[in-house]
């Protein structure tokens, strides 16, 4: 396999293109404007056979990306922060209409105050609309990740949008090195367009009219359970994309350190990294990191089984739900059977704070601690700062 | 394939002519179609999933997006190779000259390969006659309760002339002709084009149902309402309006006005502003000529 060194950003365009996209429509917004720079380059350079419209508004890029994909081809588009706010209705009505497309999100906090620096408050603001919601921790991830993305959206099982969520900077605007499969693979992988219906004169059908309130409910019902049972095939198109292209097989969560241990910590995208090296220097090896890959459907089983008899769980979250917990612990509480006490939320790297891997042992070695001599713990835990 | 437009027992209000309206766009486009619906009277009309009164491919979307939704559609069809479909927008006043009024400059400004359709009711009806840029000066409606609008009416035909779309007529529902030879001639030209269709809606401006006809054929006869098609930067009056430069050849405003309950508390100094704002439409239409 090819390698090229390649930023988050650069790597999703890639995988975009490899995927036989034939429409893009987007708006710029920083940390997601390479991904639209690059993919307007493919095209005008004539290297990807793809249309590519500069829309007036991230809420116009969703709609036109959804017309595209009802009109029958594979459609694609990308924003972050403001942009994925300012879309949010439009997150909501792709996904209610079973449309399959794919969408990046380079994640960037949420204003004011102007920041452009990354944290999960803009990605999980989208949790609640019915996408299945992937998140990377570095450029291959991305990579693999989007083109893994069209499959699933458009997989007959599913046919609902997909997220692929990426951190601004970190991840966007970081170098790796990635391996590339070669584009004529990804595409014969990829495959033909599916959909549940096409919007092209041929079929005589009618869209999102009035619904009694009881059709609603078993619409969105099915959503629901769809998605539930979408987790299954997300599982197998990574088995497959990983077999096809000899890659690691990662599954929705992914395990650093022992299967048995004690105590789990829980994190998502890439601090994760820090995470793994900062148990490390704890020099205990009855820690385990897990890292969630798949944040919607939530897998949950997968979870349950990974934390059975753990004596204690550190969970942490780069969004905060103002008032409550972060939205990561919220799922895996309501996941655990409730003989699980021992949960902790660490709030951090709201506004893209990059905390010390000290910063992270400490506040890892204070928690354990009280754990291992079953002290009362406090249930959240920020991060310290100092300016 | 053929689709038959809006079949028998939508739910629109008695002496609506939406339908009817609605009705001419599917018949008269003569290719296969494809309509956007953003939130809007016709979004109701439809009636209950999983049934239908459009025999048409429908898509509703939400309230600001009828032009990108169409837009994407049409550019997948370009993709694709398919020549034989007309995409259309169908879109309210509100959904076009407010809400939707950036989504529809980028539209136009791109000159996207559709045919947009602005019925103007002049409020928004469908959440119960609430003003909008559209509406007219002094009109009534729940949100201008007491002195009526204050502002002018905005004027979407014009400001699309100001983009350069390649197509921008005004219709009236009251002249079935002159509108059918639009659309006919919106759906032979490729790129974007813009119809605002005049649909008067006796809910909303007061006046009995059965006068729906009448109320949209004074609109144009008094010389409130024009009716003119631009195309390659030049404007050209059509129907009645062709006859009514002359303002001698106009009926009173008055036969116009009051007929309908939204205008019933006009003062003399009301009329009169109306008129002027009226006199004004017209020159810039002379200056257009
Ligand atoms: C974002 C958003 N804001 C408000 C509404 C509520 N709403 C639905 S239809 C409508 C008015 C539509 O007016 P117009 O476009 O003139 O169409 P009409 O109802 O007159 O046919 C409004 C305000 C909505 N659906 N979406
Ligand atoms: S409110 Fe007016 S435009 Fe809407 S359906 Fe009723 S009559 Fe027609
Ligand atoms: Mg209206």
């Amino acid at each position: 396999m090819r390698r090229e060194a390649l930023t988050g950003n650069q790597a999703v365009a890639m995988a975009v293109m490899y995927s036989d996209v034939k429409f893009v429509a987007a708006y710029p917004i920083t940390p997601q404007t390479s991904i639209v720079e690059k993919i307007s380059y493919f095209v005008e350079k004539g290297l990807m056979k793809a249309k590519f419209v500069n829309v007036e508004s991230e809420h116009s890029a969703l709609a036109m990306t959804y017309g595209a994909a009802l009109g029958g081809v594979r459609s694609f588009t990308a924003t972050s922060s403001h942009g994925l706010l300012y879309m949010h209705e439009w997150v909501h009505w792709a996904s209610r209409s079973r449309v399959p497309l794919v969408m990046a999100v380079v994640t960037r906090t949420i204003g004011p105050p102007w920041n452009i620096w990354p944290d999960h408050s803009d990605y999980m603001d989208q949790r609640d609309a019915g996408w299945i919601m992937l998140f990377a921790m570095d450029a291959q991830e991305a990579f693999d990740m989007t083109v893994q993305a069209f499959r699933i959206s458009e997989d007959e099982r599913v046919f609902l949008p997909v997220m692929v969520g990426l951190e601004g900077f970190i991840v966007g605007g970081t170098t790796m090195s990635v391996a590339l499969p070669d584009e004529e693979s990804v595409k014969e992988w990829v495959g033909e367009r599916r959909q549940p219906f096409v919007f092209d004169g041929s079929a005589n059908i009618t869209l999102g009219n009035l619904a009694s309130p009881e059709d609603t409910y078993i619409l969105h019902r099915n959503i629901h359970e769809d998605l539930l049972r979408s987790i299954e095939v997300i599982k197998e198109i990574e088995k497959d994309y990983s077999e096809t292209f000899g890659l690691p097989y990662i599954g929705p969560v992914e395990t650093v350190g022992e299967k048995e241990s004690s105590y789990a910590v829980i994190s998502m995208g890439a601090w994760s990294g820090d995470l793994a090296e900062a148990i490390k220097q704890l020099g205990r090896n009855d820690v385990s990191l897990y890292r969630i890959r798949v944040y919607r459907p939530f897998p949950c089983k997968e979870l349950r089984q990974a934390l059975s008899r753990k004596n204690g769980i550190v969970v942490f979250d780069r969004s905060i739900s103002f008032g409550s917990f972060g939205p990561l612990y919220m799922d895996v509480k309501a996941c655990l059977d409730s003989e699980y006490t021992n949960v902790v939320n660490v709030i951090g790297g709201l506004g893209g704070v990059d905390h010390s891997l000290g910063e992270y042992v400490s506040v890892l070695r204070k928690i354990l601690g009280e754990m291992d001599r079953e002290e009362k713990l406090e249930k959240q835990i920020w991060m310290e700062v100092s300016r | 394939m053929s689709f038959k437009g809006v079949l028998p027992g939508d739910s629109s209000c008695p002496g609506c002519l939406l339908p009817v309206a609605l009705n001419l766009v599917v018949s008269s486009i003569g290719k296969k179609v494809v309509s956007v619906v953003p939130a809007s009277c016709t979004s109701v009309i439809q009636g209950y999933y999983p049934k239908t009164a459009f025999d048409f491919p429908t898509i509703n979307v939400p309230f600001a997006s009828a032009a990108p939704v169409a837009a994407g559609v049409s550019y997948a069809l370009e993709i694709r190779g398919i020549k034989d479909v007309v995409v259309f927008a169908w879109a309210g006043d509100g959904g076009t000259a407010d809400i939707g009024m950036a989504a529809l400059s980028g539209a136009a400004e791109r000159n996207d390969n559709i045919l947009y359709i602005m019925y103007d009711n002049e409020a928004y009806m469908n959440t119960g006659i609430q003003r909008s840029g559209a509406t007219p000066y002094k009109a009534w409606t729940t949100t201008t309760p007491v002195i009526g609008k204050r502002e002018a009416k905005k004027d979407v035909a014009k400001i699309m002339i100001a983009h350069g779309a390649k197509y921008v007529a005004t219709a009236s529902v009251g002249f079935h002709q002159d509108f059918i030879a639009k659309i006919r001639k919106a759906s032979s030209i490729s790129g974007f084009r813009f119809i605002q269709l005049h649909l008067p809606c006796p809910v909303g401006w007061r006046f009995d149902s059965e006068k729906t006809v009448e109320v949209a054929k004074l609109a144009v006869e008094t010389g409130a309402w024009i009716l003119y098609e631009y195309q390659d930067g030049k404007l050209r009056l059509t129907g009645p309006s062709a006859q009514l430069i002359e303002e001698s050849r106009r009926k009173p405003l008055e036969e116009y006005l009051l007929l309908q309950g939204r205008f019933s508390h006009l003062t003399k100094e009301d009329i009169e502003q109306i008129k002027k704002l009226i006199k004004e439409q017209w020159e810039w239409i002379k200056k257009m000529i």
